[in-house]
């Protein structure tokens, strides 16, 4: 049969192209509640445009449609490359295509109805849950199973990665939805008090450890290299990051639970692992930067190159921020402030959705078999995020420290010397700055759809035929 | 122990976590041999999808040192403090105990202003313009969330400054307010009064701050206020400060003055609530409150 020695690309064109449209739906949201966080009354008292409803919506929206379809898309597009295999059960990939979208749009519709298990990162409530779950099954069986009959001898690293992060999530998910039902749209958590708490967090720390970062560095392996057409940098070296990361992940969770009722050992570990996950970060870092040794001149030419090495460059950033906001001393500082906000947009914006970008720039042109329609426009789009990133993240910084000292000022007779609603107040001109720097962004990425959409315009789908594996 | 339902869960903690730090250290060990560094790093001689390779250039020196600190820093700190199912830590530390001394410092230090004031008057140390500054910033950090910040109040939150007062104005009465709190109950009337009864209690209760009202409903309205309601509110509705029941004549209203409000109030009832400081803030702290909130209304 024919079929059977072609790749499967269709199932990877509808999650790129996917990409791309929750993308610009998810930072528009984004953008929106920013301009709330600036001037309130643009929820115009309006239920479901109030910020409560619409933060989740963004969340979502960014997490798990446009970084979950980008993972999809280039997951499967890099297990069927590295294995020499057409995707395993073309079938239950489809579905999952189709049943992620509908998790998506269930949840576009559910969360500004206020539907809501009120668990931050996951919050659908348990019918999404369960299609979630049926998705999330049928990929990894459609994942392992192509790995399982791949023609090459050794599993490639970026598929390594993938496994990790297909497997982690599903656990995750299970374990951290786990809620009794009371009716069609509520249900309640299994788990309460400190416990409620601490699953949560181990939940909501590995989701940005596994599927924001584990997932992410498998896109890395396979794109750098390729791009830059060089080989990866040390083997060896992604044998220790990958097996210390994922042990390591695990266990930091706590660290978002500092100085509360959580038991002093579950805190103490949660710091510790923290810190020692800052060497196994930086492998990926160091992997993903030195692969372009003896190739740096690349990065003045090719716009998606410089996607890609300023997102690892964000990730290195990012991973040494982390380990230092996990210490309990500086923990104390930056709680409950915007440097928390700034610390996650420097990853979700600088690593998360930088690669995403350098990959989607790289994967779609070969998808439909044509070349980009702009190198121009991917350059533009590159400065616009850049920029986008740096006005947002600084803003975040100044006013959390800010706001962190301000919180712990004390006057000479042991009196707070502001009151909460004055550090709300000097927080304005930086929320306005953080504005900018999100519509930044947002116009980068409007920018990159309609170059995507020039591109495909009218193409035909690209048929690959499967090459025989080199050795 | 205290966290732990059996010496198993122990043990399920500090074995994993030894064994990780042993796993760490184990993969950095094991991959360190090779090639030296400073040699050209050869291709492991895989090769997937026609061109993807690796080399097997060793891992970076300032790299594994990293590695090894943050695991040394680990260790030790795992000594030090509670970390490893009940071991408690050779420091002994808590986040209770540091709580404690902080809060005991911080008593030692700042405990004498208060208690210097609390030995004064509340009536003279109204007069005492550092203490007043202070006891404003008491106020903003403690009450404006309820009472404003003006201190002018808000619907169920009683203004400040003004001459009206629910429990009384006198410094003492203020200082029992935020000492042991308070707790207005106004019941529901509706199911004995029915809804027409409500409007004419309404109309009447209008009348009483001089408002213009339908007489013939305000008329019945009194014979069923003199039944029903001169209990807390007084016969002539000037209201009663030691059960908190407000004066309908002087037309301060706590909820809103409304002809609607005020039937909903007589019709639903309202609840509110002043929660007690003494064990909070302590008491001479609530001293120095006191006199700041009685010096808002003179």
């Amino acid at each position: 049969m024919a079929d059977k020695e072609t790749y499967n690309y269709t199932v990877v064109r509808q999650f790129a192209i996917m990409t791309i449209v929750w993308g610009v739906v998810g930072m528009l949201v984004g953008v929106v509640i920013a301009s709330q966080m600036a001037w309130p009354a643009l929820n115009f008292d309006t239920p479901w445009l109030t910020f409560g409803r619409l933060r989740p919506l963004h969340t979502n929206a960014v997490i798990f449609a446009f970084g979950g379809s980008a993972l999809f898309a280039t997951s499967y597009y890099i297990v069927q490359r590295t294995c020499h295999a057409r995707l395993f059960a073309g079938r239950l990939a489809a579905f999952t295509f189709w049943g992620w979208q509908l998790v998506i749009l269930s949840a576009a519709i559910t969360l500004p109805l206020g539907i809501t298990t009120s668990k931050e990162y996951a919050e659908l409530e348990w019918p999404i849950d369960i299609l979630i779950t049926l998705v999330w099954v049928s990929y990894a069986i459609v994942f392992f199973g192509t790995i399982v009959k791949r023609k090459t001898p050794h599993i490639y690293v970026a598929n390594w990665f993938f496994g990790a992060f297909i497997l982690v999530v599903a656990l995750l998910h299970v374990v951290n939805s786990a809620a009794i039902p009371v009716s069609l749209f509520k249900s309640y958590s299994v788990y309460s008090g400190a416990q409620d708490a601490m699953v949560q967090w181990w939940y909501g720390h590995n989701a940005v450890g596994f599927f924001l970062t584990a997932g992410f560095l498998g896109m890395m392996y396979y794109f750098v290299p390729k791009q830059a057409n060089r080989p990866v940098y040390s083997y060896r070296l992604s044998v220790v990051h990958f097996w210390a990361l994922i042990f390591t992940y695990i266990w930091a969770g706590p660290h978002h639970l500092h100085y509360t009722a959580l038991p002093d050992w579950t805190q103490s570990l949660g710091m510790v692992f923290s810190l020692i996950l800052l060497a196994p970060s930086w492998g990926g870092m160091i992997n993903g930067i030195m692969t372009l040794s003896g190739a740096w001149q690349k990065l003045r030419t090719d716009p998606i190159l410089r996607f890609l090495i300023v997102s690892v460059s964000f990730y290195g950033m990012s991973t040494f921020e982390g380990p230092m906001m996990a210490i309990k001393t500086v923990n104390a500082l930056s709680h409950y402030t915007d440097w928390t906000i700034g610390h996650v947009h420097s990853g979700a914006l600088g690593w998360v959705a930088m690669i995403s970008m350098g990959a989607m720039y790289y994967l779609i042109p070969r998808l439909f078999d044509r070349k980009i329609y702009s190198v121009q426009l991917i350059e533009i789009h590159f400065w616009l995020a850049t920029l986008g990133i740096v006005l947002y993240v600084a803003s975040m910084w100044v006013s959390g420290v800010m706001q962190g000292l301000m919180w712990r000022a004390v006057n000479a007779d042991g009196t707070l010397t502001y009151s909460f609603v004055e550090s709300v107040q000097a927080l304005h001109p930086f929320y306005i700055v953080r504005f900018l720097g999100g519509t930044f962004f947002l116009v980068g990425m409007l920018v990159m759809a309609y170059n995507i959409w020039r591109t495909v315009e009218g193409a035909k789908p690209a048929i690959a035929a499967i090459p025989a594996p080199a050795h | 122990m205290a966290d732990f339902t059996s010496e198993f869960w122990n043990w399920f903690i500090i074995i994993p976590v030894v064994a990780g730090f042993i796993f760490c250290l184990f993969l950095i060990i094991w991959m360190s041999g090779g090639t030296p560094t400073g040699a050209k790093a050869k291709p492991t001689g895989h090769v997937w999808d026609e061109d993807l390779q690796e080399l097997n250039n060793p891992l970076p020196g300032w790299w594994v040192n990293l590695f090894y600190i943050t695991i040394a820093f680990g260790a030790i700190y795992l000594v030090l403090y509670p970390g490893l199912g009940s071991y408690e830590g050779l420091l002994g530390w808590t986040s209770q105990g540091r709580y404690e001394k902080e809060i005991k410092a911080a008593d030692k230090k700042f405990g004498p202003i208060y208690k210097a004031y609390a030995q004064v008057n509340l009536r003279t140390l109204v007069h005492d313009a550092k203490a007043m500054k202070t006891g404003q910033r008491l106020f903003t950090n403690y009450c404006t969330i309820c009472h404003g910040s003006d201190a002018g109040g808000a619907p169920g939150f009683p203004s400040l400054t003004d001459s009206s007062w629910l429990y009384g104005g006198e410094p003492e009465q203020i200082k029992q307010s935020i000492m042991n709190g308070r707790s207005g109950v106004m019941p529901a009337w509706e199911p004995a009064l029915g809804a027409k009864g409500v409007h004419e209690v309404g109309e009447y209760v209008i009348s009483l701050s001089g408002r213009k009202v339908h007489i013939s409903a305000a008329e019945a309205g009194e014979k069923r206020f003199m039944a029903m309601c001169a209990a807390c509110h007084g016969k002539d509705g000037k209201g009663n400060i030691a059960i908190g029941a407000p004066d309908l004549t002087d037309n301060t209203w706590l909820y809103g003055g409304s002809q609607k409000t005020i039937n909903e109030s007589i019709a639903k009832g309202r609840g509110g609530k002043m929660p007690a400081h003494k064990d909070f803030l302590g008491a001479d702290k609530v001293h120095l409150l006191a006199a700041y909130i009685y010096s808002l209304s003179q």
